[in-house]
């Protein structure tokens, strides 16, 4: 489809209702030239080929379908995704896989602030960096990070697992870094053969969360 | 030496205050607490209606009709919401309230064609089934997010703020986290949950056109879309909501509920229900957007005159939560269960408090089963009971509306207008920009 002919909205409807009354299993998109919403609530095993950059949502809550985006994403690619795959192969703007349930998202370049914020189960790998505040409140899920990770890594840390090769600007509040174990190794591993990262999965850092904030702290001095 | 005691209690550090310092020295604690705010402000009850006289021609109060269907969301949406009333169950989350309540409300909502609302947590498979139309909120969690629900909502409400709380996240205590609220919520049981103030994948008005944007394609422009906003900055939050491209825009003022929030917060952040839907009102009107973009106005609306002021200063619709919460038994001294009544003072008692003064909603041991996910007290709680009661407080609302609207002359309750109201204190015609009574003086506005 192409997105010089089509509007965002008349490709969505095809994918929302004809693809699978026509059973169709791959959809390539051609020029889109950074559109906002493109692919957004995909339910389909269908494999999406987005052939440039797209802009915020893209992919967002997609269940079950592959999409690739061929350049870069703006904000909240494969946002409350639930399952399947969404890959960027460049870089990704802010809240990437923002409070996703399910599914893996690879970023081959660099994502920006915010990163897996209030992420509830995704997997997410970056070949890259990530900004500031990624996996803010992050409740489920795993976060593998191939290059450098920005301030408050993992603030409010609920249940989500991150793991970072490079340097840490600065953990946020309670998160603390805990041995990698030999679980956490196998799982890195798998992450990363899945993303096609050709990285040692012992050379990653555990981030998870220390717990000190899971009960209401009357005695923090409110700067943590 | 006199044996008279003298009773001089001071004003600024009058017994409430003092308390207050007591407990604060004695704790180191802020009080979190539920329902809104208990503080005296200006309010509905300032204004007055000016009905039908010898300038005026009213309508026989109990035999001419008097329409009350109400239409949100003729903006966008292919599907507008259509209500037999314009008064609507305000969002309530599930986890601050049990699963019996959310299916209580569904049932009354459905008798009285009329919208029940979710929360924060997701939507329950008890509130959709017993909800015809289900409105749902997207609030800055997600806790329970997920396109198949979206795509079985009637309209999808975008909370930016709640009135009781604006610029505040949520706090659900570990004692209300029972495993299946847990479970909707992708969390631990047992713990200190909070509830985010910001959306994690919008942070300003222009990237919220795109969210609602998405919302739309999600949903393929079938619903409406609803921004709420807790109420301060009003008028400029509007205009923003308006050009974000929401069909209805709801506006919940300070006296708005809430299951649990800090007391400071509740008491001084916000402003009053009545500045609030002038200021929204005004925002609409500048924008000749009034009538295209719907208005709902919640916090602290209670009665039918509430809601037939509300309507006379340019809303199309209020939402009820605090209300309905009454109704549905809250600060009752007994509950109904096995076909009886039994008494709930005993329980007040464990948590400090008594029927008319409980604000507890926030520890999980509701005593008359509204606000709980304990399995023995939210049996107290019957959802057919419950959902008839709610029932009546709103049909006894609509009666109250259609009786002032037909005093006033008008066979269609949307047709109220300011023109028939008054003010009877200097603020509140100050903030409603209506005339003191018997008077033509509006507080700022040159005569
Ligand atoms: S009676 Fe129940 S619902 Fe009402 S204030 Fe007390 S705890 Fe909350």
């Amino acid at each position: 489809m192409d997105l010089s002919k089509v509007s965002v909205r008349e490709l969505n409807q095809y994918l929302h209702h004809d693809l699978a009354k026509a059973g169709v299993k791959h959809v390539n998109i051609t020029n889109p030239d950074g559109a906002h919403n493109i692919a957004v609530g995909l339910d389909a095993d269908v494999s999406v080929d987005i052939q440039g950059h797209a802009g915020y949502y893209a992919a967002g809550m997609n269940k079950t379908a592959n999409v690739t985006i061929h350049g870069n994403a703006g904000t909240g690619v494969a946002e409350n995704m639930m399952s399947g795959t969404v890959r960027v192969k460049g870089f990704a703007s802010a809240s990437a896989g923002a409070t996703g349930h399910g599914g893996t998202l690879i970023i081959e370049g660099d994502a920006s602030l915010r990163c897996g914020i209030s992420m509830k189960g995704i997997d997410i790998v970056v070949g890259g960096d990530v900004g500031s505040y990624s996996a803010f409140m992050a409740q489920a899920g795993n976060m593998v990070v191939c290059g450098n990770a920005g301030d408050a890594l993992g603030d409010s840390l609920y249940e989500a697992v991150l793991y970072v090769r490079g340097e840490i600007r600065s953990l946020g509040a309670d998160a603390e870094e805990q041995k990698m174990t030999e679980q956490d190794i196998k799982k890195v591993g798998d992450l990363l053969k899945k993303a096609g990262f050709d990285y040692n999965a012992k050379e990653f850092k555990r981030i998870a969360s220390a717990k000190k904030l899971y009960h209401w702290n009357a005695d923090a001095k409110q700067e943590y | 030496m006199s044996e008279k005691i003298t009773h001089e209690e001071s004003h600024g550090f009058n017994r409430d205050v003092i308390n207050y310092i007591q407990n604060a020295s004695a704790h180191g604690l802020y009080e979190i607490r539920g329902l809104g705010a208990k503080r005296a402000l200006p309010s509905f009850d300032d204004l007055l209606f000016l009905a039908g006289s010898a300038s005026r021609y009213p309508l026989e109060g109990y035999r001419e009709k008097c329409v009350t269907k109400t239409v949100l969301g003729t903006r966008f949406a292919k599907n507008p919401i259509v209500l037999d009333m314009p008064i609507t169950i305000a969002g309530m989350s599930f986890g601050s309230l049990s699963a019996n309540v959310k299916e209580a409300l569904g049932l009354a909502a459905t008798e009285l064609g009329t919208t029940t609302t979710t929360g924060d947590g997701g939507m329950t498979q008890e509130e959709r089934q017993s909800s015809k139309t289900l409105v749902y909120q997207c609030l800055p969690s997600r806790y329970g997010f997920n396109p198949d629900d979206l795509r079985k909502a009637n309209a999808i409400e975008v909370v930016i703020g709640q009135g009781a709380k604006p610029g505040g996240g949520g706090m659900l205590l570990g004692q209300k986290i029972n495993p299946r609220v847990a479970g909707m919520r992708t969390l631990p049981e047992g713990i200190d949950q909070r509830s985010a103030c910001r959306h994690p994948d919008w942070t300003g008005p222009d990237d919220l056109v795109i969210k609602i944007n998405e919302l739309r394609e999600m949903t393929d422009w079938q619903v409406p879309i609803y921004v709420k906003i807790g109420a301060t900055r009003v008028y400029n939050d509007v205009k923003l909501a308006v050009h974000a491209g929401a069909d209805v825009v709801v506006v919940d003022g300070m006296q708005g509920g809430t299951a649990a929030t800090q007391t400071v917060f509740i008491e001084h952040v916000g402003i009053p229900t009545l500045a609030a839907v002038r200021q929204a009102v005004e925002a609409l009107e500048d924008l000749n957007m009034k009538d295209k973009v719907q208005l709902v106005v919640s916090g602290g609306i209670r009665t039918g005159a509430d809601v037939a002021k509300a309507l006379a200063m340019g809303a199309d619709a209020v939402a009820i939560g605090q209300g309905v919460l009454f109704a549905l038994g809250c600060n009752n001294e007994t509950y109904f269960q096995n076909g009886e009544h039994h008494s709930a003072l005993a329980d007040y008692k464990k948590l400090g408090t008594a029927p008319g003064f409980c604000h507890h909603c926030h520890t999980g041991k509701c005593p008359v089963g509204v606000t709980t996910q304990d399995p023995i007290l939210e049996q107290r709680l019957n959802p057919e009971v419950a959902a008839k009661h709610v029932r009546n407080y709103f049909k006894t609302l609509n009666m109250e509306l259609t009786t002032i609207a037909r005093a006033c002359g008008k066979s269609n309750v949307h047709h109220l207008e300011r023109e028939d109201l008054v003010a009877l204190t200097i603020e509140a015609a100050a903030m409603a920009k209506l005339p003191l009574a018997g008077t033509n003086w509006i507080p700022g506005v040159p005569l």
